[in-house]
């Protein structure tokens, strides 16, 4: 049964738990042994992209030490396994507990289909669902082939959300544009952010996309920012969420908890 | 906010005009996908060109003496110029000993960086930039906005409105086939006039001592067919080993560039002319500085392509203008900062680092990742204002203490709960002009996985 540490990054514990649960569910369900080591916050990626390393580095060495006692971690994010996996060596100097820590390191759509070998996904989604792919899973982690690269086409969300039942996916006039959150960036560069994700929204609008959904939930927070301002918003669902059986709601977001004030 | 972020915003306020510039662009991307995703092979071309430039700047002292050896061997004259004023000195210089009254200059990124223009028509010499698209910008009296489409951001009425001005094209006008006409009497004229034609340079061949300029016009060859003094203006960087490399980066230059196999002139310059004189300026201009360092050496193997700024979701919604530097896009948000850092600190946040670039770059520049680079440096530098520094100090000093940090998220997410939407989205709110923020959950994940346990 193999270990794993789950780590949820910040805004998805604070702002999304239901995305954490799914992830946690899937893992289960596949048989891994799952913990959610509570001294977890943050991995340090808005600071080191915002070029404040000093502020970045205890917060990567925190990491190391809270995961040093599994033998996978596991995340519903490819922006910051990204930051774990290609941007800690220029964080910290190199060290065995580092390297361990990024070999170990996995988004959960690949961890799925690359370590577990996960063929199958049970259960039906009959609706025509928008991947948006989300820029660091897609370049940096290549969880699939990028529209700018040529070579054999591959896409391990799509390869696992294929299996279910029902579901179609909606063709995109852009396949890979990137939605404009890029973190700091979606609040410095307000004007091109939002401008950003309204044409990726308008691309899934004729695409005929019925539910929206992405490996990275902070894409996902910026795009239904902007569809929640929309007349008809889309239902808005990360793919653990589908994976583990959740359906849309079609009125408003389905991300968060369903509770209100 | 100012910087690139001000101009960005001016530039999208026109919704319209934005798309119009974004499709346009994206456009150039699409021909760029169709024809190397014909190249099955196109993967290893980029890997061998990154290979080649590398070799070269690694090695570039050598392979400039050995340009220089060769190249005056053909009777070529070789100039030296640490930056851009001793660049455009020693051009005047040379054109004020044939007394020259009148240039053609074909397209180059070389001279704009030195801003050449100006320096030689406060001499009394006139310049006529002879691409079609910088004959445009030049007559509107504006930089060029791409390096390879330098009016892309002008539409084709704007352009008959330009004609009309200053070439007397019908009032109104806006036929491309009928403004290109004119244009083509008009350079026609001037080419026969000059007494003297400027090229930049697109690659130079340390083993022959050549150079090759690659046009869509022809006007490189034509401004120095009848004219007899020639000045190729070439960056330090721009070199190749030997003439074999040619075919690897000819094929990926147009295609990345345009989405053509070849571009439609390439031609190839060894010597002078019978009868004529030919001048080769090697210009350094910080070129040396970047090779020094390790994080950003790469940098200097760009072939200008243009290909980064394409396809940029942000250079395609903010325009080449916003970036106030010769070099627009990905490239010159690392070039611009390494010229001079405080002038353009805002260049490397203009991207959401998607990494688009760099995986267009038929050289494999690591673009996003020398962006990031930049942060850091600007930071360290102290380039980085207090509004962007501070909350990232709070926000760490948060996340080391995870009972601060699960308390704070409570106390945020009750907040956002209870606050009435006037108060939340507050002019204050950057994220919340045009966007929702999420709705706030009662339990944080952490919450439902400690109930999960019991
Ligand atoms: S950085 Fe690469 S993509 Fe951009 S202009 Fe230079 S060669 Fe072309």
């Amino acid at each position: 049964m193999p270990r794993v540490g789950l780590f949820i990054p910040c805004y998805i514990d604070q702002f999304y738990p239901d995305v954490g649960l799914a992830t946690l569910e899937v893992l289960e369900r596949f048989g891994c042994d799952v913990e959610f080591p509570t001294a977890q916050t943050c991995c340090g990626q808005p600071m080191a992209n915002t070029g404040c390393t000093t502020e970045a580095v205890p917060l990567a060495e925190r990491m190391i030490e809270i995961f040093a006692p599994y033998e996978f971690v596991v995340a519903p994010s490819g922006s910051c396994v990204a930051m774990v996996r290609e941007h800690y060596t220029d964080l910290l100097p190199l060290s065995n507990s580092l390297q361990e820590f990024q070999a170990k390191t996995f988004e959960l759509c690949e961890f799925l289909t690359d370590v577990l070998k996960i063929k199958k996904i049970e259960g039906s989604f009959p609706y025509k669902v928008g991947l948006h792919q989300s820029c660091h899973g897609l370049r940096e982690l290549r969880l699939a082939r990028s529209s700018e690269t040529v070579g054999d086409n591959f896409n391990k969300a799509r390869q696992l959300l294929e299996t279910m039942e029902g579901i179609s996916f909606a063709e995109l006039n852009r396949a890979d544009e990137c939605c404009g959150f890029g973190g700091t960036f979606a609040v410095h560069e307000e004007a091109v952010s939002c401008m950003m994700g309204n044409d990726r929204l308008a691309d899934h609008a004729s695409a005929g996309t019925e539910v929206l959904t992405a490996g990275d939930m902070s894409c996902l927070m910026h795009l239904d920012g902007l569809n929640q301002r929309k007349p008809k918003p889309l239902p808005v669902l990360h793919v653990a969420q589908i994976l583990a059986g959740r359906q849309p709601v079609t009125s408003a977001s389905t991300t968060s908890s369903e509770e209100s004030v | 906010m100012g910087g690139h972020a001000q101009l960005a915003n001016q530039f999208v306020a026109n919704g319209e005009r934005a798309k119009w510039h974004d499709q346009a662009l994206w456009f150039v991307r699409q021909k760029r996908d169709n024809i190397s995703h014909a190249i099955p092979e196109w993967e290893t071309l980029r890997e061998t060109a990154s290979q080649v430039k590398l070799h070269t700047v690694t090695h570039l002292a050598q392979y400039l003496e050995e340009f220089e050896k060769n190249a005056q061997a053909m009777g070529v004259h070789v100039h030296w110029a640490s930056n851009a004023a001793e660049h455009n000195e020693i051009v005047l210089r040379i054109l004020q000993q044939h007394e020259v009254k009148r240039v053609v200059k074909s397209k180059s990124m070389l001279t704009e960086e030195c801003h050449l223009n100006p320096h030689l028509e406060a001499a009394g010499i006139e310049v006529v930039d002879t691409d079609l698209g910088e004959r445009i910008v030049q007559l509107r009296k504006e930089p060029p906005s791409h390096i390879v489409l330098p009016a892309i951001h002008i539409k084709k009425e704007e352009v008959g409105d330009v004609f009309h001005e200053h070439l007397g094209t019908d009032a109104g006008a806006s036929d491309p086939g009928y403004l290109t006409e004119a244009a083509r009497q008009h350079l026609r004229e001037n080419f026969l006039a000059a007494d003297a034609g400027i090229t930049g340079v697109n690659f130079g061949i340390a083993s022959t001592g050549g150079f090759v300029v690659c046009t869509n016009e022809g006007n490189a060859d034509l401004g120095t067919a009848l004219p007899n003094l020639h000045i190729a203006c070439m960056g330090i960087e721009k070199l190749i080993p030997a003439p074999e490399y040619l075919s690897l980066f000819t094929r990926l230059l147009a295609r990345s560039a345009t989405g053509q196999p070849i571009t439609t002139y390439t031609s190839h310059f060894h010597g002078p002319k019978p009868g004529g004189e030919m001048h080769i300026v090697l210009v350094d201009n910080g070129r040396s500085d970047i090779l020094g360092s390790d994080e950003f050496r790469r940098s200097l193997s760009c072939i200008r392509c243009g290909a980064c700024m394409n396809t940029c979701p942000v250079y395609r919604r903010s325009g080449g203008h916003s970036y106030q530097a010769t070099v627009p896009g990905p490239i010159g948000s690392i070039l611009g900062p390494a010229h001079n850092a405080a002038a353009h600190s805002t260049l490397p946040y203009a991207c959401s680092l998607c990494g688009s670039c760099t995986d267009v770059c038929p050289v494999k520049i690591d673009l996003h990742h020398q962006l990031l680079t930049w942060r850091k440096e600007i930071r360290v530098r102290g380039l980085l204002p207090f509004t962007k520094t501070f909350p990232m100090k709070v926000m760490a000093q948060v996340f080391q203490r995870p009972g601060l940090y699960a308390f704070g998220g409570k106390v945020a997410r009750i907040a956002l709960r209870l606050m009435p939407r006037w108060m939340i989205y507050n002019p204050l709110n950057g994220w919340g002009r045009q966007r929702d923020l999420p709705t706030a959950p009662r339990e944080s994940f952490r919450d439902l996985y400690k109930k999960r346990k019991k």
